[in-house]
């Protein structure tokens, strides 16, 4: 399988473990990872609040781009439906590049003035050519779990994890994305075929606070708390995020949010694909461990500190049935709640 | 005896246009006429307790023509787009496209001058202008807005770790188009320009 | 070309008239202009007088038509004006009272297919030109009908023994005709028999409805049949024949006394999630409540020890009257009725697919359908109302409203009943616990007689009021004081604040909606859905409890939200109409009927399976099919599926739609000519 790769600029340098990881997990799982040539910045949440046009027209080069890479010649590219495929594993990147052709296809207007910008460039874009995925969904859709578990030899039995989605893989509902705006699962089954422990985290949704750390630091700092007090309530050992902008405000912003409300949460913040890839035996050095702020070594003597038991499936813990009380309502998931 | 100055916004002659004004000039389609005052995006919204007006308050407002108190509102800034609201409206009105559309419109109308959002958006484009790419998302123009009174303390050490581990660069990346993006930009901002002069709201 | 047409049908005198509707046509089409054309340009195809009035329908209007009829010898009538939908029948009595049968009376709709769906005054006009002349081709070639009469069955089938279909079953039954109550669960009773207290009165529940129940268990005219459910529907108005499926008791009624002592040995204990809403247990054995009609219980095979291991038979060891028979099978039963009346209520919007509202998540968000088991005296808890560890009362309790109602998401209209529910279990959780009680409202909706001032109680109670609808509910505590408890977020509208309000108790007033397999019981009776799933009425408001199929008709919740005053009337008056054709003995139907050329029928007996009214005989000795004209309904299929084109439709002939259509398209070329003649 092959697919235009669109990393972003967070993966380039600040979230080089995420691009380290995804590189390795894509040999692993033996798809091509294709990266679109000379990608510019797609805006982030800020070009779109100075000039509608020019944030289309910075986006709309990079789908322009991918559909002249991707699209003219296929080369294996496409999709079923014939549209060229491009992963984007920043949510931010993924929600501008397929929000920007969703409205492009609606608003006639709008496409045809993207289009007289781009043509000062010498390009040009057919909304709905290019097909924008994130990393995430693609893995869980495409490459599928029962693939991903034939590949782990070292599953990460013990670890207690909580699947962070953050926001703009979720929301808003553009068509495609996981399974539930508010709660989806997807993040958790991965986690768990990779043979860790998931455990509930009712925040896994929620705001890491997105460029609030940059403008008014105290309302991002509520929010990072919110979602590290929540983690920790439920025990978990890490928090794996699908997200270059979550992972950097809870990871890089953790000590001063300590400082800030005098807490000491002390929770490593992983990419997804670098549990997959601890999962299938790599090597931790080269999957980018070692560039987070809160230290992932406990975590990672956690997994490896019971090598014998590395065989043995993760427990299930089913829903305790109470003896006294009231019925709770039965829940699709039940038996695989965790206490 | 003082003289007291009752104004009653608009209720005589309601500026109708100014909620047409800004659903056009929103991508797609923005149903803010459909909405019925609920509440769940003021109530869902992660900085709701923030801000001045919650974004339902500020749709009755835009619906009462009251374009001063609208654009002067802190709220579009607060929004971390985080499109709980837009999910979670019975309406589907595309709260979070609207906050986005109210701080354009703000900014060019000069309501901002003491936001510091603003500045941070300005930062950042301006190297994405410049190189194509984001001079390390964040972090760099966190360094660029160290400067600006807001905070200082703690930078450093931030910083300094981030280097450390190599997640932090001192040069820009710059693409190899960047003569073309360049024209793209500028002929984007161009039409933009022309929208503003012939009341071309759509574009806006 | 018309010289030629000019010659056939050439005795015919046509009448033409043209309807203003008020502004409704007159409006948008040149009337007079259709008029004077119609007299010039038709005169050829045997129009021999036209008229446009401003309302054909008026006694004035008929009279018109009548006397025409008499001085002028018409032989045929065209009305253009409203669809045949709603007057057709009134212009077909005008025709019969003046002596002409009324089946040569064509009406053409110029209004719901030209006026109010164009603008284009001109194209407008041209456009009625056209349809009118269409009705002209095609009047020529009608016969004179007679219509069929057919005598109407006086029992009457039920579906759904809910308050709605008790109401109308005791309405028939004391009327003195048979009833057939059919009810799936193993008691009548419905949803209201789950609640406590009713609003805005706040009756006991059960006090008002059990001696309704008991009225139709006892009613020498009421066959009630519990544990069954309807499989199949034959054919059509005042004949019935209706295939019951009753699923096997295990129970022999005529042996069981219901004393229950079947129950209270069975030792399989199940969560019932019907009755008790998933809040309290029954046995594998069971009657669903005390006062259950009937009393028999039934045993619940994929529960039942026995039927799964093959040991136990605890109930049939300890019945005093042997009464229990695990061999019995399901049983198909065929009865004959006249008139069907469904009546089978609605499901409760499954409050799980709002998972930021935590039901299923969060022990103590209840649902309202659990709400009203927490405070009925028979349920759970004896009516205490008590958080989900069973026994801790709560201090505050948070009620929401809307859940899953308003909103685009999941239903887009308004469940009707949910404010004054909710108003309801404001009232009832602070009589009974003096808890602080919030409710979260988008809007009040009070609307029926004495609703409003039981808002005003509530208020006078001390309920506290919030305008907002709720954003989630969360156990992630934030601020001191949230520790422990559900924290409902939500913006205070009025007060402009987004507020974190920390309850012990959440109850979701989830909205109604249409029974899950409501689709496939339409499919199954002839009758349409909305887009929503609920039962379509043959008129919203002046025809509520009928449906477009002749002979079924629909009753409380299954066409749409309602509370239970409003339910209770439309059983009365589903039972009124049934009534009304039970009484009258037979029922007219339209003679449109198929009719197979037997020269033209190749004897394929493709027709014979499509037939939905198993109207269609095949002879094998002439190898032929016949239709029964008393089966059919006219209904087309056969004629659009005969490939020997051997079957015609009274009053649809080819030849009759041909000529509408020619009709249609003579008036183009007509037209085309007309403005080559303006520009020569």
């Amino acid at each position: 399988m092959k697919y235009g790769y669109y990393p972003g600029c967070s993966l380039e340098r600040n979230a080089a473990a995420y691009d380290i990881s995804t590189r390795a997990v894509a040999r692993t799982l033996g798809f091509e990872l294709d990266e679109l040539d000379d990608w510019n910045c797609c805006g982030a949440t800020e070009y779109i609040a100075i000039n509608k046009l020019a944030a289309y027209s910075l986006i709309g080069r990079n789908l322009a781009l991918a559909q002249q890479q991707f699209h003219a010649n296929g080369n294996g590219h496409l999709a079923a439906d014939g549209r060229a495929q491009l992963i984007a594993p920043c949510s931010a990147c993924f929600l501008n590049l397929r929000k920007a052709d969703r409205y492009l296809q609606e608003d006639a207007k709008l496409r045809d003035t993207t289009n007289e910008a781009l043509a000062a460039g010498g390009l040009h874009y057919d909304p709905g050519t290019v097909f924008v995925r994130h990393l995430l969904e693609m893995i869980v859709n495409d490459v599928g779990y029962d693939e991903v578990k034939r590949h782990v030899t070292k599953p990460l039995n013990g670890l207690r994890v909580a699947s962070y989605y953050g926001c703009l893989l979720v929301r808003p509902r553009l068509g495609g994305e996981l399974s539930d705006a508010e709660y989806p699962t997807e993040l958790e089954s991965l986690t768990k075929t990779l043979g860790a422990e998931v455990v509930d985290f009712p925040l896994k949704t929620h705001c890491c606070g997105g460029h609030m750390t940059q403008i008014s630091a105290e309302v991002a700092y509520e929010l990072i708390r919110r979602l590290l007090q929540n983690a920790t309530e439920y025990r978990a050992d890490v928090i794996v995020t699908i997200c270059p902008m979550c992972q950097l405000n809870l990871d890089a912003y953790q000590t001063r949010v300590n400082q800030h409300f005098g807490t000491n949460f002390n929770l490593p913040i992983l990419y997804f694909t670098q549990l997959m890839g601890l999962a299938f035996g790599l090597e931790p050095k080269t999957l980018g461990f070692g560039k987070e702020i809160v230290s992932a070594e406990n975590a990672l003597i956690k997994i490896q500190r019971s090598p014998e038991s590395a065989a043995a499936p993760a427990p299930s813990r089913p829903r305790k049935k109470k003896e006294e009380g009231l019925p709770m309502p039965r829940m699709p998931e039940d038996e695989e709640v965790t206490a | 005896m003082e003289e007291i100055t009752v104004s009653i916004p608009d209720t005589v002659k309601p500026k109708l246009r100014f909620l047409e004004e800004v659903s056009a000039a929103t991508p797609g389609v923005s149903r803010l006429e459909m909405c019925i005052q609920c509440g769940t995006c003021g109530g869902s919204c992660p900085s709701g307790a923030d801000m001045d007006h919650t974004p339902r308050a500020l749709f009755a407002m835009i619906r009462a023509g009251m374009r001063d108190d609208v654009l002067q509102s802190n709220a579009p800034w607060y929004c971390v787009s985080c499109y709980y609201c837009m999910v979670r409206c019975p309406q589907e009105v595309h709260v979070t496209d609207l906050m986005y559309t109210l701080k354009r419109m703000a900014i060019r109308e000069g309501y901002t001058d003491h936001e510091a959002a603003p500045d941070f958006s300005q930062t950042f484009i301006g190297y994405v202008e410049q190189y194509g790419r984001s001079f390390e998302l964040g972090l760099a123009t966190r360094f660029h807005l160290a400067h600006s009174p807001l905070r200082k303390v703690g930078i450093g050490t931030l910083a300094l770790d981030m280097f450390a581990r190599d997640r932090l660069s001192f040069v820009p990346t710059r693409i190899k188009g960047m003569d073309g993006l360049h024209a793209i930009l500028e002929k984007a901002k161009a039409i933009t320009r022309d929208a503003e002069l012939t009341g071309g709201t759509q574009l806006l | 070309m018309s010289d030629e047409l000019n010659l056939e049908n050439a005795e015919e005198r046509i009448g033409v008239y043209i309807c203003h509707c008020g502004t409704n046509i007159a409006g948008t089409v040149d009337v007079a202009e259709v008029r004077e054309w119609a007299e010039k340009r038709l005169k050829s195809r045997g129009v021999v007088l036209a008229r446009d009035y401003k309302f054909m329908c008026s006694s004035l209007g008929q009279e018109l038509i009548e006397k025409d009829i008499t001085e002028n010898r018409l032989t045929r009538v065209v009305v253009a004006a409203c669809s045949p939908h709603l007057h057709e029948n009134t212009f077909r009595t005008a025709c019969k009272r003046a002596g002409l049968n009324p089946y040569l009376c064509e009406l053409v709709s110029i209004r719901e297919q030209v006026s109010w769906v164009h603008t284009d005054k001109h194209a407008a006009t041209d456009k009625a030109k056209a349809v009118l002349s269409g009705g002209v081709e095609r009047v020529r070639h009608h016969q004179p009908l007679e219509p069929l009469r057919v005598p109407i069955h006086p029992a009457t089938l039920v579906v759904g023994g809910g308050i709605a279909g008790i109401q109308t079953a005791l309405e028939i039954a004391d009327a003195g005709r048979r009833v057939y109550l059919v009810e799936r669960e193993p008691s009548i009773g419905g949803h209201m028999s789950q609640f406590d207290k009713t609003f805005p009165t706040l009756d006991c529940s059960a006090c008002i409805l059990t001696p309704k129940m008991v009225s139709a268990g006892m009613h020498p005219n009421i066959t009630l049949m519990t544990w069954s459910e309807v499989t199949k529907v034959d054919g059509y108005v005042g004949n019935f024949a209706v295939t019951i499926k009753q699923k096997a008791r295990c129970v022999k009624t005529d042996l069981c006394t219901g004393c229950g002592i079947c129950q209270e040995k069975c030792p399989k204990k199940v969560i019932d999630e019907v009755y008790e809403a998933g809040l309290g247990y029954r046995k594998a054995v069971y009657t669903p409540f005390p006062q259950a009609v009937p009393k028999f219980p039934v045993i619940d095979k994929p529960n039942c020890t026995y039927f799964q291991k093959g040991t136990c038979k605890a109930c049939e060891k300890f019945c005093p009257t042997n009464a229990i028979d695990f061999n019995q099978q399901d049983e198909l039963i065929t009865v004959e009725v006249g008139n069907i009346v469904l009546a089978t209520g609605y499901d409760l919007f499954d409050a799980r697919r709002i998972p930021h509202y935590g039901y299923g998540r969060l022990a103590n968000v209840f649902t309202s359908l659990e709400f009203e088991r927490l405070t009925n005296a028979a349920g759970p808890t004896n009516g205490n109302i008590v958080l989900r560890d069973g026994k801790t009362t709560p201090k505050v309790v948070g009620i929401v409203h809307c859940v899953g109602s308003r909103d685009r998401n999941y239903n887009n209209y308004c469940s009707a009943i949910c404010c004054m529910q909710s108003l309801k279990f404001a009232h009832l959780v602070k009589e009974r616990t003096g808890a602080t009680v919030y409710n979260f409202y988008i809007d009040m909706r009070t609307a029926a007689k004495a609703y409003d001032e039981f808002y005003q109680r509530v208020l006078e109670e001390g309920t506290l009021f919030v305008r907002g609808r709720v954003a989630e509910v969360t156990d992630a505590a934030r601020l001191p004081g949230e520790e422990g408890k559900l924290i409902i977020q939500v913006e205070d509208t009025l007060a402009g604040k987004q507020r974190r309000i920390p309850v012990d108790m959440v109850v979701l007033s989830a909205g109604l909606q249409s029974r899950h397999d409501s689709k496939e019981v339409a499919k199954l009776f002839g009758i349409s859905c909305s887009a929503d799933a609920w039962f379509i009425e043959k008129h919203p408001k002046l025809d509520p409890v009928s449906t477009m199929t002749d002979g079924v008709f629909i009753a409380g919740c299954c066409t749409g939200p309602k509370d239970i005053p409003n339910s209770v009337s439309q059983g009365a008056a589903a039972a009124a109409r049934v009534l009304t054709y039970i009484d009258r003995g037979e029922i007219t139907l339209e003679p449109v009927r198929a009719s197979i050329n037997e020269m033209k029928c190749s004897g394929c007996r493709i027709c014979n399976n499509l037939c939905p009214f198993n109207a269609i005989l095949f002879h094998a000795d002439r190898m032929v099919s016949e239709v029964n004209a008393a089966l059919c309904q006219g209904c087309g299929t056969c004629v659009a599926a005969c490939p020997a084109g051997a079957i015609s439709g009274t009053g649809f002939s080819n030849e009759q739609i041909m000529s509408q259509i020619e009709g249609l398209l003579l008036l183009n070329l007509n037209g085309a000519r007309e403005k080559e003649l303006a520009y020569a």
